[in-house]
C-alpha cells in the first residue's frame, strides 16, 4: 500500500464538498473525495493505499460521508499527527482504520509503500526502512473495525 | 477533585456521582437532533440494524434545513425520505419547511434546551446550546442512528479550557468577534476534544444572542463543547419559553482547567477571519483594501432577530456598492416575522439585499449564493474553508453583521463606523 500525504487541518469541506452531499451513494461520493484539495485523488489511489497528514485531520463538519468517501475510495488507514473529535469518532463507527502517530505522520513521505500491522501498532515505512509505533486500537475497536462499523457489529453479535 | 460544568452534567447523566476526565461514561439523552442531509444516513444504519422504536418521539428531533427549500430532486428526495420517518414514529418535532429554521437557532427559540440538558446532534454546531448551560455535541450519523433508538451514547469525559471574559464591549462589537479572536488565539485545534468554558464579569455584558455565537463557533477551535453558566441574562431568556424544570450547573471552585485565557472586552476590536482557516483573525482594519463581490447576514451563528437588527442598523438609508450582492437569512420563521413587523426588510430591500426564507443553503455552498471562482465574500457563518461556499478559488471572510452589512456598502472590508 501506497501513502497519500497531506498537510495540517484537512476539513471535511474538502475531503467530501457539500455540493455532493444530497447522495447516500459510496461510490459517488469516493469519485468526488478529496478532489477540492487533490483532483486525482481519485484515479491515483488503488485499494489499501493510506492517507498520511498532519494536525486536526477531518475539523469542520460532522458530515459521516467524509469517512465514507474515504473508506469508499479504498484507503485502508488514515496516519494523522491528531484527528478533529467528531472525525475520529464517525470512522470508527463506520470500519475506517485511523491511527494517531505524530512521528509516522511526519517521517511517511508522499508515495512511500507502507506496511501497517493494527495488532501491534507498527507502521513499517518499507521505502524509508523506517518503523513507527502507534498505539493498538483496544480489542472491542478492533472487532468494530473489523465487522464492518458500530452496527454491523451490533447486528453480528446480536444486539 | 472539583468538576468542570460539562463534567457535572455529564455525571448526571451517567447517573455517576463523579467523573474525571478521560473517563469513558455511558449518559442518557435529553434530546438527539438531525437534519436534511445527516437523517437520511442514520435512518439508513437505524433500518439496518432492524431497530424497531425510537426512544421517545417528543426527544428526536429532524429539522429540514440544509437544502431546502429544495434545491433539486436528490435533496427532495432526502427530506422525503425524513418526513416518512417523522410520520412514521410520530415525531412530535419534525420541523419541514413552513415550520423549520436553521437548527440551532430554532431548538432554542422553541424551548427544546434547558440548562443541565444533554444533546447530542449530527450536526458540528450542536454545540451552540452550550450558551444555556446545556452540554451539547456534534456527533456523526451512525451515533444519531443508535442514540434514536437506544437514548443514550458514549463519551469521553472531556478536561477543559477555562475563558475570563472581563469589562465591556465597545460599540459594534459582538460576541462574533469575541469568537473570531478566541479562535485566532488557540488555534482552529486548540480546544481539540476539551470544552471551552466561560467565566468572568465581562458575562453580564454578553446577550443570549453573543453566546449563542460564541458556544456555536466553539467546535472551530475543536472543542467537544463550549459552555456558559446561568445568570439573570440566562433566565430571562429562558422564562416563558421553557416550561419545564431545570437544573443549573456550576463549575466547583477547585475544578480542574488544563489551561486559562484571558479576554478583556474593553479591548476587543471588530474582528474578521480571513480564508482560509477560522483561526486566520485580523483585526477588521486590516481588510481595508479587500474587495468584495457578495455579502452573507444569516446561519446559525448568526442568524437571530439581534443580527438582524444589527445589519438594519448598518443598511439603513444606505444602498449596496455597485457590484455586491447582498444574502440576508433569518434563521427561522420567527425572526422572519420579526423582521418584517419591525419594517426591517424594507431596509434590507431599499439596500438593495434580497431577503431568504430560513436555510443553511450558502453557508456550505449548497444552494441561495454560492461562490463563482475568484469572488470575494464577507459573511456572517462559521467556517472559511477552501470551496465551502463554492468554488475553491473563491475567499470567504468570517465578520459580525455588523461589519457584514459595512462592507456591503463600501464594497470592501469596513468597519461600521465608516457608516455610522
Amino acid at each position: 500500500m501506497y501513502a497519500h500525504k497531506y498537510g495540517d487541518h484537512v476539513d471535511t469541506d474538502v475531503i467530501i464538498p457539500a455540493r455532493y452531499l444530497a447522495s447516500q451513494d459510496e461510490k459517488e461520493l469516493a469519485s468526488h473525495c478529496m478532489e477540492d484539495i487533490d483532483k486525482n485523488f481519485h484515479v491515483k489511489t488503488k485499494p489499501g493505499d493510506i492517507i498520511v497528514a498532519g494536525l486536526n485531520f477531518g475539523c469542520g463538519s460532522s458530515r459521516e460521508h467524509a469517512p465514507i468517501a474515504i473508506k469508499a475510495s479504498g484507503i485502508s488507514c488514515v496516519i494523522a499527527k491528531s484527528f478533529a473529535r467528531i472525525f475520529y469518532r464517525n470512522a470508527i463507527n463506520i470500519g475506517l482504520a485511523i491511527l494517531e502517530c505524530p512521528e509516522a505522520a511526519e517521517g511517511i513521505n508522499d508515495n512511500d509503500e507502507v506496511k501497517i500491522n493494527f495488532d501491534t501498532g507498527v507502521i513499517n515505512d518499507i521505502t524509508t526502512g523506517k518503523i513507527y509505533q502507534a498505539e493498538p486500537f483496544p480489542e472491542f475497536i478492533k472487532k468494530m473495525i473489523s465487522d464492518g462499523g458500530l452496527i454491523a457489529s451490533l447486528k453480528k453479535s446480536g444486539a | 477533585m472539583g468538576m468542570t460544568m460539562t463534567q457535572k452534567i455529564l455525571a448526571k447523566h451517567a447517573g455517576l456521582k463523579e467523573v474525571h476526565a478521560g473517563q469513558l461514561i455511558q449518559a442518557n439523552l435529553d434530546l438527539v437532533l438531525g437534519n436534511d442531509i445527516t437523517a437520511p444516513v442514520a435512518i439508513n444504519e437505524f433500518e439496518s440494524a432492524g431497530f424497531k422504536k425510537v426512544y421517545d418521539a417528543s426527544k428526536v428531533v429532524l429539522v429540514m434545513d440544509h437544502f431546502t427549500p429544495n434545491k433539486d430532486i436528490k435533496s427532495a428526495t432526502q427530506c422525503k425520505q425524513c418526513r416518512l420517518f417523522a410520520r412514521k414514529f410520530d415525531l412530535k418535532n419534525f420541523y419541514d419547511v413552513g415550520t423549520m429554521g436553521i437548527e440551532h437557532a430554532l431548538l432554542p427559540e422553541q424551548g427544546l434546551i434547558a440548562p443541565g440538558e444533554a444533546i447530542i446532534g449530527a450536526d458540528s454546531h450542536t454545540c451552540t446550546y452550550g450558551a444555556l448551560n446545556a452540554f451539547s455535541t456534534g456527533v456523526g450519523s451512525t451515533d444519531l442512528g443508535a442514540a434514536m433508538s437506544v437514548g443514550y451514547t458514549w463519551f469521553k469525559v472531556p478536561g477543559a479550557i477555562r475563558v475570563n471574559v472581563t469589562g465591556n464591549k465597545k460599540k459594534f462589537v459582538t460576541g462574533k468577534d469575541l469568537i473570531l479572536y478566541l479562535i485566532g488565539k488557540i488555534g482552529v485545534d486548540g480546544a481539540l476534544y476539551k470544552s471551552l468554558e466561560f467565566f468572568g464579569d465581562g458575562l453580564k455584558n454578553l446577550s443570549i444572542a453573543d453566546r449563542l455565537t460564541i458556544s456555536n463557533m466553539a467546535i472551530e477551535a475543536g472543542a467537544k463543547n463550549g459552555i456558559f453558566p446561568v445568570d439573570d441574562i440566562t433566565r430571562e431568556y429562558l422564562n416563558g419559553r421553557v416550561n419545564r424544570e431545570w437544573h443549573e450547573y456550576f463549575a466547583d471552585d477547585n475544578a480542574e482547567y488544563e489551561s486559562e485565557v484571558n479576554i478583556n472586552l474593553d479591548e476587543l476590536n471588530c474582528t474578521v477571519s480571513w480564508p482560509h482557516l477560522p483561526e486566520n483573525a485580523h483585526d477588521v482594519s486590516d481588510g481595508k483594501n479587500i474587495k468584495i463581490d457578495q455579502i452573507v447576514i444569516g446561519s446559525c451563528t448568526n442568524g437571530r432577530i439581534e443580527d438582524m437588527k444589527a445589519a438594519a442598523e448598518i443598511l439603513k438609508g444606505h444602498h449596496l456598492a455597485e457590484g455586491v450582492r447582498g444574502i440576508i437569512i433569518p434563521a427561522t420563521q420567527n425572526v422572519y416575522r420579526e423582521c418584517i413587523k419591525l419594517g426591517l426588510t424594507e431596509i434590507f430591500l431599499d439596500a438593495g439585499c434580497i431577503i431568504s426564507t430560513p436555510t443553511c443553503g450558502p453557508c456550505l455552498g449548497g444552494h441561495m449564493g454560492v461562490l463563482a471562482s475568484g469572488e470575494r465574500c464577507v459573511s456572517t457563518t462559521n467556517r472559511n474553508f477552501v470551496g465551502r461556499m463554492g468554488h475553491v478559488d473563491s475567499e470567504i471572510y468570517l465578520a459580525s453583521p455588523y461589519v457584514a452589512a459595512a462592507s456591503g456598502i463600501l464594497g470592501r472590508i469596513a468597519h461600521p463606523e465608516e457608516i455610522i
